[in-house]
């Protein structure tokens, strides 16, 4: 079980279950991500996308099936919950910045609290983050102060500073103004071709032609269709895929 | 690689115009406020006719027909009741740490902040000038002197400086305690003072601190308890918080006089500390649901983003759920401890002599009986200027936290 070898993959899900009450939300998802591999999910909404990429670091529970995140299997085990939860940083669609703290802050209270680090080591690598993701001018306004584009951008900085292994992005661009969605995708394609492991629920089908490795299109909790964006794109072997493509590449 | 979309296409921008602006005249302003339509012209006369009637009759009773010697004459029993004359340093210690503290804070935190130096300096001097007697004029003094000590130290603005004023206000409390109740009795420095010499407005400020201090903490961990998952721990908030809530404060300052001592028998409990019980518990109840309704507009999101980053529950409360509800909450809690500080009055019918204690009983002196009006008044406006004081503060707090957005 704590297998680490590079050749395995990173995330590992076997018949993934989840109910709301009677509502069966997710209906058997086996999926398998490598080590620096981009996933893009896609899929009408109430497909149970959102759900399944919160399952994978245990914001919702599932209720059968098994979950592996880097050898360490998803249970009620608290500490193995933890340790999951530092190794994968998490992008919202609502941004979910802590209003009440800097942007540097923002970026420095789990590093320090979580991690352990030194203040001033926490806080040099935020700088370098915030240059990388474009807005080190911004690190000591509060999040109310920032735009849109520029929230996310923090959002993103503050999940590297844990230094993950994964990143999780649920709709990133969803509550953004469209002149604001291409920064956001410019730093999530450098953040792909630099190696990171990506799982991203987005409607974005450029970012997803342009850095996807595999593309998964859920309905109704299932995976309907996987496989390289240009298989989906070109030839889908799902007639239901082929007609939700082509419905959010016409407007 | 990236998405680059064409760049727009630029058109001349029109230039940005000024506002429209609005002279300020003395006349345009009474007319756009009080004289804007007949009827508003109406009320304005009659109101300006009543509000000069009542301020000439009660300028006359004040200066002309009051006898305010019973005020001057029994000013220490208001300030500190009974407490010993060769203790009374110990209070004036309090009052010059006080004034040391808070100019300090205002040095160091505050942003031109003329107004309240200028507060802070003037009262004690005005007053110390106006003394009649040595000593007291001295200690206002000395008073004014570390108030500007404490200010001139934080014009420095030294990063120890702002951890000194962090430290002093958390060990002002206790030291004040340990300097009004003493250490024992037989110790050489500080005899003990006991509690039932305590009186005046020491007494209802000190019932006012330590409820504040107490019920503070209390309350909090009551809203989080109420709000646990935990079934025995949420039940027992739940019930605590609202029998207390149903219960007047009366009936809980009399439980905690008869109802302490046969909780604890053998253990002989100081009736004052019996009444700080009672208004810790109290207010801890009021205040757990005030704190409760700050927690309620804490998004969920707050809570997935914190556990999403590997912050413990307990992590994800303390740094970010806590600090946000709170703030939310700061007005009405102003308000819960200015409604504190007023409701201490009540100790009265459990037989402490605090200001109000203190003005019954002088009211019940030979020399000055039928003096209410005096009195009362002399009462409401210390009660007046210190809720006064606790609101401003309370706005300046908002007003610093806010800027930060």
């Amino acid at each position: 079980m704590t297998q680490t070898s590079d050749n395995n993959p990173i995330i590992i899900c076997r018949d993934v279950h989840k109910w709301y009450g009677h509502f069966h939300a997710l209906r058997g998802i086996n999926m398998e991500v490598q080590r620096g591999e981009v996933v893009v999910i896609f899929g009408p909404s109430g497909s149970g996308k959102s759900t399944f990429i919160r399952t994978l670091n245990r914001l919702e529970e599932h209720q059968r099936g098994q979950i592996i995140i880097d050898g360490i299997e998803l249970t009620h085990d608290v500490r193995n919950i933890e340790r999951i939860r530092a190794e994968t940083g998490m992008v919202f669609q609502q941004f979910n910045l802590f209003p009440h703290l800097t942007v540097l802050e923002n970026i420095t209270l789990a590093p320090i609290w979580v991690r352990g680090w030194k203040r001033e080591q926490a806080e040099e690598i935020a700088m370098q983050l915030l240059k990388r993701v474009g807005i080190p001018e911004q690190a000591r306004k509060y999040p109310g102060q920032l735009s849109g584009g520029q929230q996310q951008r923090v959002a993103i900085a503050r999940a590297l500073a844990m230094q993950p292994k994964i990143m999780l992005f649920d709709e990133p661009t969803s509550a953004l103004d469209p002149e604001m969605i291409k920064e956001v995708l410019d730093v999530m394609i450098e953040l792909a071709e630099s190696g990171m492991t990506m799982v991203v629920v987005t409607h974005e089908m450029g970012f997803a032609r342009a850095v996807a490795d595999t593309m998964y299109f859920f309905d109704k909790g299932q995976i309907v269709e996987s496989g390289p964006p240009e298989q989906i794109f070109k030839e889908p072997r799902e007639e239901r895929t082929r007609l939700f493509i082509s419905q959010i590449l016409s407007h | 690689m990236s998405l680059s979309a064409q760049p727009l296409p630029q058109r001349p921008v029109a230039e940005p115009l000024p506002p429209p602006t609005e002279r300020f005249t003395l006349l345009g302003w009474l007319y756009k406020n009080l004289f804007n339509t007949w009827y508003n012209a109406v009320l304005t006369v009659v109101m300006v006719v009543l509000i000069a009637l009542a301020v000439r009759a009660a300028g006359e009773w004040a200066l002309s027909i009051a006898r305010w010697e019973v005020i001057t004459t029994n000013l220490r029993l208001f300030a500190i009741g009974q407490y010993p004359a060769a203790a009374l340093w110990r209070v004036w210690a309090s009052v010059v740490l006080l004034w040391g503290v808070a100019g300090l804070s205002i040095g160091v935190w505050g942003q031109r902040a003329y107004g309240s130096v200028g507060m802070l300096l003037a009262f004690p001097f005005v007053l110390g000038v106006l003394a009649t007697d040595e000593t007291t004029r001295w200690a206002l003094l000395g008073t004014t002197v570390a108030g500007a000590f404490g200010y001139g130290l934080g014009l420095l603005r030294k990063r120890w400086l702002r951890r000194l004023a962090i430290v002093g206000w958390i060990a002002y409390f206790p030291l004040v305690i340990v300097l009004i109740a003493g250490l024992g009795d037989e110790a050489p420095l500080l005899p003990s003072v006991p509690t039932n010499l305590w009186g005046g407005l020491l007494l209802t400020l000190l019932l006012t601190v330590v409820g504040i201090v107490f019920s503070f903490p209390l309350g909090v961990l009551l809203a989080l308890g109420r709000r646990s998952k935990l079934p025995i721990v949420s039940a027992l908030s739940v019930i605590y918080i609202e029998v207390v809530r149903g219960v007047p404060f009366v009936t809980v300052l009399f439980m905690a006089q008869l109802m302490l001592p046969l909780f604890l028998p053998g253990v002989t409990i100081d009736r004052v500390i019996r009444a700080m019980a009672g208004v810790v518990l109290f207010s801890a109840a009021y205040l757990a649901e005030n704190v409760r309704g700050g927690l309620q507009a804490i998004p969920r999101g707050q809570y997935e983003a914190a556990y999403a980053l590997g912050f413990k529950p307990w992590q994800t409360t303390l740094l970010i759920i806590l600090p946000q509800a709170l703030k939310a909450v700061i007005p009405i809690l102003v308000g819960q401890f200015i409604a504190l500080f007023k409701d201490t009055s009540l100790v009265v019918i459990v037989g402490l002599l605090d200001l109000m204690g203190i003005a019954k009983t002088v009211l019940a002196q030979p020399d000055f009986l039928g003096l209410q009006a005096e009195v009362y008044a002399f009462v409401a406006l210390v009660y007046g200027v210190f809720s006064f004081l606790m609101s401003t503060l309370s706005q300046r707090l908002e007003q610093r936290l806010n800027a930060a957005r």
